[in-house]
């Protein structure tokens, strides 16, 4: 896969150079064809990280929830089954439900235009992060021992100073190994993002105005590319493999290194 | 039941009828003792006879866990412990574990301090360098650890961080150790050196000891409870229950005949 990708992205890097992945511009226009990298490269780690902080505040105090305060109880058992059911539901029933229940809402909020664009594209990928951020730390805090968490109590902490500065210190590193494995899901998912994103090839300039990410852009025109276009288009896949080719291990190399 | 209850006056602590249940089976049943300051009072019995247990009450620890029911009295200074608030009580109880558990991410420093720093007190550096010198000095560990004060305090061997514990559970200046078997995880010889801190301690502190070694109970405590079957069987002076033993499973049990 590595080599089909490289030999396919060669035309475009010869053309473009390091441009590729500094350029804005991507005008397929024959005669004049340019293509940068830029506005995807952009509109990936700008949803993919908004999606990380909006959804950082619910998973984490779900996993808290889960690990922590209802540990081993029914309620915890049922909400980490509708967790993982989350998980579950494929990306385009997602899609569908952005577009049909989500952009209205930001029409209606008045976020500009149709809806479309980097915001919404960022909420519906923090809903779909929320599962892979809740497991992995809530498995993470659970596993933080017991007689830690006595030691704690018997020197008169409450409960939520035995959470501050016991059960979080002790799981950072997972925790934080979690999230990065989330941000690396939310870098490569394609469908939902493509239907709500609005897809215009360009350096967003408002995080409330659309735009388009690597895999979305690949996703909608690799069927009529041809020749160059072609050619950048497997060059970006290649960009989008190693960024999240890096971030996947650095998440597993701190979580291999916990256990 | 045969109860035989050592005049003791002014005790450290007075436990009045104490039963505690889980689940409604009982792990301790009607337990009347007093404790004597200044002494080190062994709490012997088989595997199950509810020895944790009703160390674990006398620091309110066992209420972490669901469906515990405690009946009775413990009085500290007049005032019943289950009326008063965790925190306080805990403050006055320290307590040392089965396997030492010192906070993998603090240095052997902040262990030292960790219940000042959980309960919110801001101390002056001055303040507690003081108390960290005086704690590890107090536990003989001053000499070996003073140039690695900083570095995490899960380094140390089994031994020293045990010692380590002892420390952080002083630190507070609490009336009473508790200590459930702090030396079954320890060698031969980090074990002796764990008795003499005791027979050490006992001139500033009540300690109440739980341990399952016949020979320990006899070396280093004055005092002795044997209990079987949630009862306390037999309480009094340790040199004459090991040659004097009242009750026939006392006598069974420290001639080997079950346990």
């Amino acid at each position: 896969m590595v080599f089909s990708l490289v030999g396919g992205a060669i035309p475009s890097f010869k053309a473009f150079g390091l441009k590729f992945i500094v350029s804005g511009d991507w005008d397929p226009t024959e005669g004049r064809e340019v293509y940068g990298a830029l506005p995807f490269i952009a509109g990936t780690l700008l949803t993919s990280f908004a999606a990380l902080l909006i959804s950082l505040p619910l998973s984490f105090s779900t996993s808290l929830f889960l690990g922590e305060y209802y540990k081993g109880t029914r309620v915890a058992r049922i909400l980490g089954m509708l967790v993982d059911l989350l998980a579950g539901i494929p990306s385009i029933v997602y899609g569908l439900w952005g577009f049909y229940v989500l952009r209205p809402l930001m029409i209606d909020l008045g976020f500009g235009g149709q809806g479309f664009g980097i915001f919404t594209a960022s909420l519906i990928l923090a809903i779909m992060i929320i599962p892979y951020a809740t497991s992995l730390s809530n498995e993470i805090i659970a596993m933080v021992p017991n007689d830690l968490k006595e030691a704690a109590y018997s020197l008169g902490a409450t409960r939520l100073e035995v959470i501050q500065t016991v059960t979080i210190p002790t799981a950072r590193s997972g925790i934080v190994a979690g999230y990065i494995l989330s941000f690396g899901r939310a870098l490569g998912e394609t469908m939902a993002v493509t239907m709500l994103i609005g897809n215009t090839n360009r350096v967003p300039d408002s995080f409330f105005g659309t735009g388009n990410t690597m895999a979305s852009v690949i996703a909608n025109q690799f069927g009529e590319a041809d020749g160059l276009k072609l050619s950048s288009l497997i060059a970006i896949g290649l960009l989008l493999f190693l960024i999240t080719g890096i971030v996947n291990g650095v998440g597993k190399l701190i979580i291999k290194k916990m256990t | 039941m045969t109860q035989t209850i050592a005049e003791i006056k002014n005790p450290a602590l007075s436990i009045r009828d104490l039963s505690i249940a889980y689940d409604k089976n009982y792990a301790v049943k009607n337990v009347t003792v007093d404790i004597k300051k200044n002494t080190v009072t062994a709490i012997m019995g088989p595997s199950g006879c509810g020895k944790s247990t009703l160390l674990r009450a006398l620091n309110r620890m066992h209420e972490l866990y669901e469906n515990i029911t405690t009946e009775g009295k413990v009085l500290l200074h007049e005032e019943n412990i289950y009326d008063m608030s965790t925190i306080k009580l805990r403050r006055q109880m320290g307590m040392v574990f089965q396997r030492p558990n010192p906070f993998p991410t603090m240095s052997i420093f902040d262990n030292v301090i960790a219940g000042y720093k959980l309960n919110g007190n801001s101390l002056k550096k001055k303040e507690k360098d003081e108390i960290v010198e005086r704690s590890l000095r107090d536990v003989a560990l001053w000499d070996e650890v003073k140039d690695s004060l900083h570095k995490k305090g899960t380094f140390l061997s089994g031994g020293q961080q045990q010692r380590l514990c002892i420390a952080r559970a002083l630190a507070f200046g609490p009336e009473i150790i508790l200590m459930d078997e702090p030396t079954s995880a320890l060698d031969p010889i980090a074990t002796s050196k764990v008795e003499d801190l005791l027979v050490k301690l006992k001139e500033h502190y009540t300690i109440i000891l739980v341990t399952h070694n016949m020979s320990q109970a006899a070396r280093i405590s004055d005092y002795s409870l044997f209990m079987y079957l949630g009862e306390l069987v037999e309480y009094g002076k340790t040199k004459n229950m090991f040659t004097n033993p009242k009750d026939p499973r006392t006598e069974q049990y420290l001639t080997g005949k079950f346990g």
